[in-house]
């Protein structure tokens, strides 16, 4: 094990009736951070996740949360994980005091009043404690969720989308939460679709088609994936033009329009530029070389790895 | 206005629907042929080879005539000659007979005689439809039965009236009321549904809103999931009893002759093993319709074949089998033993220790199919 990993995982792999959803992953997170678990839909996020915490036994692979055989001590596993799903999984025909009180007792906890009362504290539901769960809207379900996933001091926190159909604000508050649980020593391994929550995180772990495709700090996961990009400002009208003749040229493995821009990139510089090149004289058109975004890194990483899904994706 | 291309949409996206929910359909499609087929053969309102036992103490031509006419009948089957009338009694509480036949002494030659000698048939009453037809049959064969023997001499005493008395003593239920039967029965039968409904939506429910998940992560064990879904709802059935019983005593007058306790320890195992059956329908269903369906198709067998509609007996062989495997069968014996019969906890124990045996399995199986994880 390495020292300080709070997961260490090696060959992880589940299918589905035949299908190969999670494919010989292996996965390191160290202990106090805060790693952000990247990938298209259906890419096996959400199985990794419950292949950690013990919802699912993996069909081969091995591994350690928190030090205990992820195959073996899943009944400890459960004591010291916070697994947070993707869907609203609290009773919403209880309060969230009710709810939290549940949690409570399940796991047994020794002066119960008073940590449900700190977690209502921590994440601002004081005042709502007697509203149904089902009457919350979805920033305020999201809180208890977490309220409830801390509330037996887990050491590490799965959650699984946890900002999903979440306004702007309360996703920041729901980070801030995150980074103030992380300074308090708990490892989080949460998994997105959000690249600006991708940026907040101290590492970022890219799995699509049950792969692990790159792993590390964000900005070395960029600069990785060696891409060169340019943005191209053209007239309104003639960005979907541009677009359509740009695609599929040699090097030119991302397009994406923004606007009145356009956004073109790939990973050989040298086939890249001669495909450009008929186009930069154009007076028409206003070029600037800037650096890669996290989003091209992705989409240029999802272009390169093979679908082994013919019959589509499962999540 | 209606237009028949949204009418259309409508119905086909309905049938695929129900096309895709396997259970749904085919509850549909094979359970009504099935039900058909099981109660169709297996009621039967007018049951026959009813058993009778026979105390015979006079050993003398008439009677052995009259209970050989019963057996010919095919109402009685005589199950055998028993000594005394205390045998008989025993026989008649632990419902191995229907119906004691007492031959007094001397019955043959005071019939010769032309004396007119008073023949008791006593009936266990507590279900009166059940015996209706066998009594029919038996006024009748009183006038016949000795036909055959009055030969000669004695054919002058063919002639009406009977050349016997025939004494029938309803036990358990004198005045034959059918509320004495049905009400302590329906108890049964509204634990069965109320207990079975309410335990098979249980598990489906939490997975059916998500909550499943949540309740897998944490550290629970399944027999801690499934007692704590269990014990509400057994608190609730007791005050389901409660209200039945007070209701049988007070509005339809039907006696509790024998221990108000041992029945309610009696309902404690029936409504346990209620809630284990529901349980485990919860387990195996995929949604909560599937669990009503599976409750519904659990509750019909439980009437019809549990003694509660039809009579136990005229049931054939295999149905009876089917009948004493489910709960409510041996429950009816329990509530009507006690409440008529005054049953104590030796005359119930054999159908208590059945209850206890079906609430053991069903639990085993239900623990089996209790997921840990979401595989």
């Amino acid at each position: 094990m390495t020292p300080g990993a709070a997961i260490e995982v090696e060959g992880l792999t589940k299918s589905f009736a035949g299908r190969v959803v999670v494919d010989r992953l292996s996965l390191a997170v160290p202990s106090g951070r805060i790693m952000g678990f990247l990938g298209p839909n259906g890419s096996g996020k959400t199985t990794t996740l419950r292949m950690l915490c013990g919802l699912l036994t993996p069909d081969s692979g091995r591994g350690t949360c928190l030090g205990l055989d992820i195959l073996t001590e899943a009944q400890r596993i459960k004591r010291q994980v916070g697994y947070m799903t993707q869907r609203f999984s609290l009773y919403e025909d209880l309060s969230i005091v009710e709810n939290l009180d549940f949690i409570g007792r399940v796991f047994g906890l020794a002066e119960r009043r008073r940590k449900v009362s700190q977690a209502l504290d921590r994440l601002g539901l004081t005042a709502r404690r007697r509203q149904l769960a089902g009457e919350l809207s979805g920033g305020w379900k999201q809180r208890l969720a977490l309220a409830a996933c801390i509330l037996h001091e887990p050491r590490l926190l799965l959650l699984d989308e946890p900002t999903a159909g979440v306004d702007p604000k309360a996703r920041r508050d729901f980070w801030a939460q995150i980074h103030g649980l992380a300074a308090d020593g708990m490892t989080v391994l949460v998994s997105t679709h959000y690249m600006d929550e991708a940026e907040r995180c101290h590492l970022i772990a890219y799995i699509a088609y049950g792969r692990l495709l790159a792993k590390g700090p964000v900005a070395q996961v960029i600069a990785e994936a060696g891409l060169s990009t340019f943005t191209i400002t053209a007239a309104a009208d003639k960005v979907a033009e541009l677009a359509d003749r740009l695609t599929g040229l040699p090097g030119v493995d991302l397009v994406a329009p923004f606007g009145s821009a356009l956004h073109v990139g790939g990973g050989d510089r040298e086939q890249l530029l001669a495909s450009l090149a008929p186009y930069r004289d154009n007076p028409a058109l206003v070029w600037r070389e800037d650096s890669a975004t996290l989003e091209d890194a992705f989409i240029h990483l999802m272009g390169k790895s093979s679908d082994n899904f013919s019959n589509g994706p499962v999540s | 206005m209606i237009s028949g291309g949204r009418l259309m949409a409508m119905i086909i996206k309905e049938f695929v629907q129900v096309r895709r929910d396997r259970l749904t359909f085919s509850m549909m499609v094979g359970i009504p042929l099935m039900q058909l087929v099981l109660f169709g053969f297996a009621i039967n309102s007018d049951p026959k080879h009813l058993p009778t036992a026979v105390v015979d103490a006079d050993h003398g031509p008439f009677g052995r005539a009259l209970v050989a006419a019963m057996q010919a009948s095919a109402y009685f089957a005589v199950t055998g000659e028993v000594d005394s009338e205390a045998e008989a009694d025993r026989l008649l509480v632990e419902d191995r007979v229907q119906f004691v036949v007492n031959i007094p002494p001397d019955f043959s030659r005071r019939v010769a005689r032309g004396e007119r000698p008073a023949l008791l048939v006593e009936a266990d009453a507590t279900d009166p439809a059940a015996m209706s037809g066998a009594l029919g049959t038996l006024s009748l064969l009183a006038e016949t039965a000795l036909d055959h023997d009055l030969g000669g001499p004695l054919a002058s005493l063919k002639a009406s009236p009977p050349p016997f008395e025939l004494r029938l003593h309803r036990r358990y239920n004198q005045e034959a009321s059918t509320q004495f039967n049905i009400v302590p029965g329906l108890m049964g039968v509204v634990l069965t549904m109320t207990m079975v409904i309410m335990t098979s939506l249980a598990v489906t429910r939490e997975r059916e809103r998500g909550t499943m998940e949540n309740l897998l992560v944490m550290p629970l064990r399944p027999i801690e999931v499934m007692l704590g879904k269990i014990v509400p709802y057994v608190v609730m059935g007791y005050v389901q009893v409660a209200v039945i019983l007070a209701a049988a005593r007070l509005v339809f007058g039907v006696p509790i002759v024998g221990s108000v306790w041992l029945l309610s320890l009696g309902s404690a195992l029936f409504i346990a093993a209620n809630l284990a059956v529901g349980f485990t329908f919860s387990t195996v269903a995929k949604n909560q319709l599937q669990a009503m369906q599976m409750s519904f198709f659990y509750f019909l067998p439980s009437i019809l074949l549990s003694g509660f509609m039809f009579p136990f007996r005229g049931m054939p062989r295999w149905a009876q089998l089917l009948g004493e495997a489910l709960p409510l069968t041996h429950y009816l014996r329990v509530v009507r033993g006690i409440m008529l019969k005054g049953d104590g906890v030796a005359d119930i124990a054999v159908e208590a220790a059945a209850m206890a045996a079906i609430l053991v399995v069903v639990s085993v199986i239900a623990m089996l199919r209790y997921r840990e994880t979401l595989d």
